[in-house]
């Protein structure tokens, strides 16, 4: 079991990542470049310097640390009284979690084995295979939607959004519950034809547990400037009064569980 | 609320305190009279009391439901100055200074000035202490190793069980007589000091049901005089009432709550204990009320509601007698520790919520007020709606209610040797502090610097800060090989100071059970009664001292930094780090961020920190637990601040763990502020590593996210983050929910923000009564939860 991989932070407390108290595991590196990305650091794959907060006494700061399956769920086990309690467990987020396939892949198995609880946070983006692969070893996923236009799709995350939509047909056939997050973004997601869309998608699926509506905050901008990267030229600023409600009573119409917030 | 409640809450709220020398001049009255002479000491001082109840004025305020009144009027505070006396000096302090003031006029002022000090200098039971402490002792209380509850305030320390609403105070005097006449004057060398005592309880069981009498004729005269037909037979019904009560067992809601208030004005008029007093288990003591009431249709809920806000605003008219100097630093606040308990278990060990409970919680939610504090024991056998409905309290801000377990209460307080029902109706008081109610005497001795103490071993015995010497002479710390070098020397440090508190609290005790005895707060505790002694002298069935260990954070830090750096690694010499903590840092960026940033610390589930923790503990309880005092009982410990990690942080020098000269120590057992960067569950389970049911109480302050409990979901989570702290035995846990923004406004413009109440250690307090330092650390602490 030399299988290793490559996580960015360890969220203890995490509450909004799946029922209970839970610990969210983010796995660095992810193939898609969402111009509004709040997480930069998780984009690359490999390790990255973070300079430090202006103002702070403390060094540049590594991102990206690798750690075994035991390693990681010695950090994973810390908090399992707290699972116990609230019917929580784990979450793997990203970046894009089912790109470290082998990795989570055998982090999930040893999970299931102990009998921890595990949702699996994706944008869905990832070949068909590897979701075959993952989708029974998962109790819940929090599946992204974004875009249903391809053509807006590649132009505000980089990558099309055809694997992203077979992979959720392949979770819903597989019978595998998913929840369906929808990250409001102002002028880019929350468009009504969008969200009109989005529920026409989902209508006839039946493993869907609810959709969240989540509010956008441009809130990562010191971090791309810590970790000298570009920030996005498309990246939307942030817009009071986005109706949420309103967007909330669309999905609710239809007959869709929604939630605002994760 | 009613307009009759806003009336009352309002007037409560915008009456400043102020100093009331009505209390200082009967009592000197009655001693320049020499009213007692001949007398024993438990009799003169069970006449005093009889001779303030017969001559203080009566207060009935307009629309009042529940009356008596410390003072001549609501905030109008007194003095006792037998205990403690206030120079002329003290007063034009006490009234000018910015935080905590009273107000005292002139003619006050004159009165203390020509007749109080006069007649109390050199007669005080603090002249008495002082007289009494060695030249050690004085050396350890001025370098700020520990502090001295007893200076200017009396034991007390305790609350209410459940006899005054069983019996009335005539059942007691009944009690008394029978008790007397039972004496054994052949074979018990006591009998004479017994006989004396009882007859000092039967004295002060008068003279409460004497006072209760008073305020009926008041109510009926005012009746009399009263043109609103209304009130006219309310006065009549109150009247009734206050001949009833408390010298016959109450028999209804209103009275029941009567009964208590007029026994809550007797023990704070006797005299000035620290914490005042506590009705304790109030939802299981009116439950039979509440519940025979409404199945016979006497007694609404809003009425009920309406006699609960009633008597909530009777507490908040009571700010703690004024403190000055180091009392004051340690407790600066006019909070005065009453801590209502709600839920828990039956003596049986049953649920012990019932509706009451949550009107009750209702009562807090739209008071509001700083005083009465409350708190909710939740036991593994109370429902989630009980401490989710305390949460949504909770989130409104105010600090209240606080959050205790009721399954480590029992057992810390079984382990100390109390029977389990007892214990089952016990609670905890003042900030935290676990007490069998109604039978035990749990005096609060003081605060103990912990990492002060770890300064002076750093230093071979002497302080940095005076450069006297008043430890042992341990060793020069850069000769210490191992880690366990150090903590043997500090080790014996902190018995060596231990030792000279404990001397010290053992002639204390002497002092206040020779010379100051409580007749009344005798009669109220068990078996103080069956005893024929005195609540001060052991009469309790229970008998408790503790000292509170203070800084536990910031010590583990400091610890943790020195064997990691020092021992282990070696990346730093011991004597690099006594010159770096000697300039403060300064000139030591390097090593400093070191310490900071890249060293294990207490509060973050890391086993490197926990397990020095764990050590230090062991050290202070093995130092203090066990050791007995003059009262047939023993010392414990508990680790809680009220404000005195702020006063300890301004003696103390820097530390290892990189916090720099004069700032706040770490308060109760929470982390170094801004220490803990895994989030709750990480600090709840560093928390949890500690033996809590060794302890007498310990005190865990977290700070939230209004966010994280906007929703049902959040709140979920909190609740489930208590119930599994809980499952590990700890303690207590409390939370602030305010934004540093909104602090920072408060800090601005004082004015604008009077009202907004946050938790500070165990209790709350206005923010802008707080000193700049506490604020600062308080916005601090907040800040550190929005980043």
């Amino acid at each position: 079991m030399d299988t290793t991989g490559i996580v960015f932070r360890i969220q203890k407390f995490a509450l909004h990542d799946g029922p209970g108290i839970r610990t969210t595991i983010f796995l660095k590196g992810c193939p898609l470049r969402c111009v509004w990305c709040h997480n930069p650091e998780g984009q690359e794959p490999g390790e990255q310097v973070m300079q430090p907060l202006s103002g702070s006494s403390a060094g540049p700061q590594r991102v990206g640390r690798r750690f075994r399956v035991e390693a990681l769920l010695n950090q994973i086990e810390k908090d399992r009284l707290f699972y116990d309690e609230s019917g929580g467990g784990v979450t793997f987020s990203g970046g894009e979690p089912l790109r470290q396939d082998v990795f989570l892949d055998a982090m999930l198995r040893t999970c299931r084995r102990r009998e921890l609880h595990t949702v699996v946070d994706t944008s869905g983006h990832a070949p068909l295979s590897v979701m075959e692969k993952v989708a029974p070893l998962a109790d819940l996923f929090l599946y992204d939607l974004k875009l249903m236009d391809d053509e807006a799709h590649r132009r505000f995350t980089g990558v099309s959004n055809r694997a992203v939509l077979e992979n959720l047909l392949l979770l819903n056939r597989l019978g595998r519950p998913f929840r369906i997050r929808i990250p409001m973004v102002p002028g880019i997601t929350d468009g009504e034809s969008n969200l009109r869309r989005i529920a026409d998608f989902l209508e006839p699926l039946d493993a869907q547990h609810g959709v969240d509506l989540l509010p956008y905050h441009r809130i990562g901008e010191g971090k791309y400037r810590r970790l000298r990267m570009q920030l996005p030229v498309e990246m939307p600023a942030n817009r009071q009064g986005i109706d949420m409600e309103a967007a909330a009573a669309m999905f609710a119409s239809r007959g869709f569980r929604v939630h605002i917030g994760g | 609320m009613n307009d009759r409640i806003r009336r009352l809450r309002e007037h409560s709220l915008n009456t400043p305190p102020r100093l009331s020398a009505e209390r200082a001049i009967w009592i000197t009255d009655f001693y320049e009279k020499g009213l007692a002479l001949t007398e024993s000491v438990p009799v003169q001082r069970a006449m005093a009391f009889r001779h303030l109840l017969e001559n203080k004025e009566i207060y009935i305020g307009e629309g009042e439901l529940i009356v008596g009144e410390r003072g001549p009027a609501p905030k109008a505070t007194p003095t006792y100055p037998e205990v403690c006396l206030h120079t002329a000096e003290d007063l034009a302090l006490i009234d000018g200074r910015e935080k905590v003031p009273f107000r005292v006029d002139a003619e006050t002022m004159r009165i203390y000035r020509e007749r109080i000090e006069p007649f109390w200098k050199g007669r005080t039971i603090r002249e008495k202490i002082f007289a009494h402490m060695t030249d050690e002792w004085k050396r350890a209380y001025e370098t700020g190793i520990f502090t001295e509850f007893q200076e200017q305030r009396s034991p007390g320390h305790t609350a209410m069980g459940g006899k005054i609403y069983h019996g009335g105070f005539q059942e007691l005097i009944d009690h008394i007589r029978r008790r007397a006449a039972s004496l054994d004057f052949i074979n018990d060398p006591e009998a004479l000091d017994r006989f004396e005592e009882l007859r000092a309880m039967e004295i002060a069981a008068d003279a409460i049901v004497s006072y209760a009498r008073r305020h009926a004729d008041m109510l009926r005269k005012m009746a009399a005089e009263s043109s609103d037909p209304d009130r006219r037979s309310e006065l009549l019904q109150m009247a009734e009432i206050c001949r009833r009560v408390p010298a016959r067992a109450p028999e209804s809601f209103w009275e029941a709550l009567q009964a208590y208030w007029f026994v809550h004005v007797g023990v704070i008029t006797e005299l000035n204990p620290w914490d005042a007093f506590n009705p304790g288990r109030l939802d299981q003591h009116l439950w039979p009320f509440y519940r025979r009431e409404r199945a016979a249709g006497t007694l609404t809920e809003e009425r009920a509601r309406e006699l609960l806000c009633a008597f909530w605003i009777k507490f908040n008219n009571h700010p703690a007698p004024p403190k000055t100097g180091v009392t004051l630093k340690e407790s600066s606040t006019y909070v005065d520790f009453a801590l209502i308990n709600l839920g828990g278990v039956t003596c049986t060990n049953k649920d012990a919520v019932n509706e009451l409970t949550y009107l009750i919680l209702d009562v807090v939610e739209e008071m509001r007020l700083l005083q009465p504090s409350s708190m909710v024991q939740l036991s593994r056998k109370n429902p989630d709606r009980f401490l989710r409905r305390a949460l949504r309290i909770v989130r409104t801000g105010f600090g209240q209610p606080s959050i205790f377990n009721t399954e480590a209460i029992v057992q810390e307080l079984v382990a100390q040797g109390k029977s389990v029902v007892d214990a089952r109706e016990g609670g905890a008081s003042g900030c935290v502090e676990a007490g069998a109610f109604g039978r035990e005497a749990y005096f609060l001795t003081g605060y103990f610097n912990l990492p002060k103490v770890l300064e002076i071993t750093l230093n071979n015995g002497v302080d940095p800060r005076t450069g006297k010497r008043i430890g042992l002479e341990t060793g020069h710390a850069g000769a210490f090989l191992h880690f366990d070098q150090l903590l043997e020397a500090f080790s014996r440090q902190v018995r060596h100071f231990v030792d000279i508190k404990i001397r010290g609290n053992n002639v204390i005790e002497r002092i206040n059970a020779r010379h100051m005895p409580v007749p009344f707060l005798s009669l109220l505790i068990d078996d103080c009664i069956e005893n024929g002694k005195d609540y001060n002298d052991g009469g309790p069935r229970y008998n408790t001292s503790y000292i509170q260990g203070v800084g536990l954070g910031s010590l583990t830090d400091s610890l943790t930094a020195l064997h990691r750096h020092v021992f282990e690694d070696g990346t730093v010499s011991m004597e690099q780090m006594l010159a770096a903590l000697a300039a403060d840092f300064d000139g030591y960026d390097g090593l400093h961020s070191t310490l900071v940033h890249e060293t294990a610390k207490y509060g973050n589930d890391d086993d490197e920190a926990d397990e020095v923790m764990q050590a230090a503990f062991e050290i202070y309880h093995q130092a203090v637990d066990g050791r007995p005092n003059t009262r047939g009982g023993v010392h414990r410990i508990n680790l809680l601040p009220t404000t005195c990690h702020v006063y300890f942080g301004s003696v103390t020098g820097a530390l290892p763990d990189g916090r720099k000269a004069g700032v706040p120590l770490s308060e109760g057992i929470s982390p170094v502020q801004g220490a803990d960067v895994n989030g709750p569950t990480a600090v709840v389970k560093s928390a949890a590593k500690l033996d809590h049911l060794r302890t007498g109480g310990t005190l865990l302050n977290q700070k939230f996210l209004p966010q994280v409990l906007a929703d049902d979901a959040g709140l979920d989570r909190l609740l489930h983050l208590i119930r599994t702290y809980f499952r590990m035995d700890g303690h207590h846990i409390q939370f602030n929910v305010v934004s540093p923004e909104m602090l920072r406004r408060a800090q601005a413009q004082p004015d604008a923000y009077r009202d907004l109440i946050v938790r500070v250690a165990g209790y709350s307090d206005y923010f802008v009564d707080l000193s700049e330092a506490l604020q600062e650390e308080i916005i601090r602490r907040t800040a550190h939860a929005f980043r």
